[in-house]
């Protein structure tokens, strides 16, 4: 029993760095802002997952008993990740892509970055004119 | 066997870190800024769950959750500043 224990506590161990790892070599190898955006909020967050199960069970095979306290936080990280995810990626469309660059998203509407609610003052002066434009 | 698994991953995240601090230094944008320290604080609270385990407590599961909501709202905070230029409007 306690052998079983020590195999998978150590194959989550060794997966969950491998993942961190790649998931930190990503932010700095991937070639631009976008595709950075991927390695981190998939790659490491699989990694702390698998770490912080690992410890549940060391905990539930070699402690008094689990702790679900590791398991609250897995949880909380893997629902915030896709959150700040898509925070991120919407403050990078906002500060450096033209709103016509940009596929079209249907008739007499626009990406919520740029649209009525976005600010102006963080754009570039002709972008600016052209949504005031569109707007009237 | 865990301990060298336990030094594998610890290696892992150290390296990994040392990345985001690479990343965290050297950005070509803001965004990227942003992402180098959300991925810092998740590492960190990795670092932290090995931790626990390397000296067998149950004393850092506050500081991981910390961590965590901690890191969630700043950069939460980070991106809506970049996006309204305001946090809480």
């Amino acid at each position: 029993m306690e052998q079983i224990g020590e195999i998978l506590i150590s194959a989550l161990l060794v997966l969950g760095g491998l993942f961190g790892l790649v998931g930190s070599y990503g932010l700095v190898k991937l070639p631009d802002q976008m595709t950075r955006l991927h390695a981190p909020t998939k790659a490491a967050t699989l990694g702390v997952g698998g770490v912080l199960i690992a410890s549940l069970m060391w905990f539930a095979f070699f402690g008094e008993a689990p702790s679900w306290h590791e398991l609250l936080i897995t949880l909380f990280l893997f629902l915030t990740a896709p959150i700040t995810g898509m925070m991120i990626s919407k403050a990078n469309m906002h500060l450096t892509w033209e709103p016509d660059e940009l596929p079209h998203c249907g008739p007499d509407m626009q990406w919520a970055t740029y649209g009525d609610s976005a600010e102006r003052s963080l754009m570039d002066g002709e972008t600016s004119q052209d949504q005031r434009d569109h707007r009237e | 066997m865990i301990e060298y698994a336990l030094w594998f991953a610890f290696t892992c995240f150290g390296i990994g870190q040392l990345f985001c601090l690479f990343r965290l230094v050297f950005a070509p944008g803001v965004g990227d800024r942003v992402l180098a320290l959300d991925t810092m604080a998740i590492n960190m609270i990795a670092l932290i769950a090995l931790f626990g385990i390397l000296h067998d407590t149950t004393m850092y599961f506050e500081i991981m959750m910390l961590f965590a909501m901690v890191g969630f709202v700043s950069t939460v905070a980070y991106a809506k500043f970049l996006l309204r230029g305001d946090v809480i409007e």
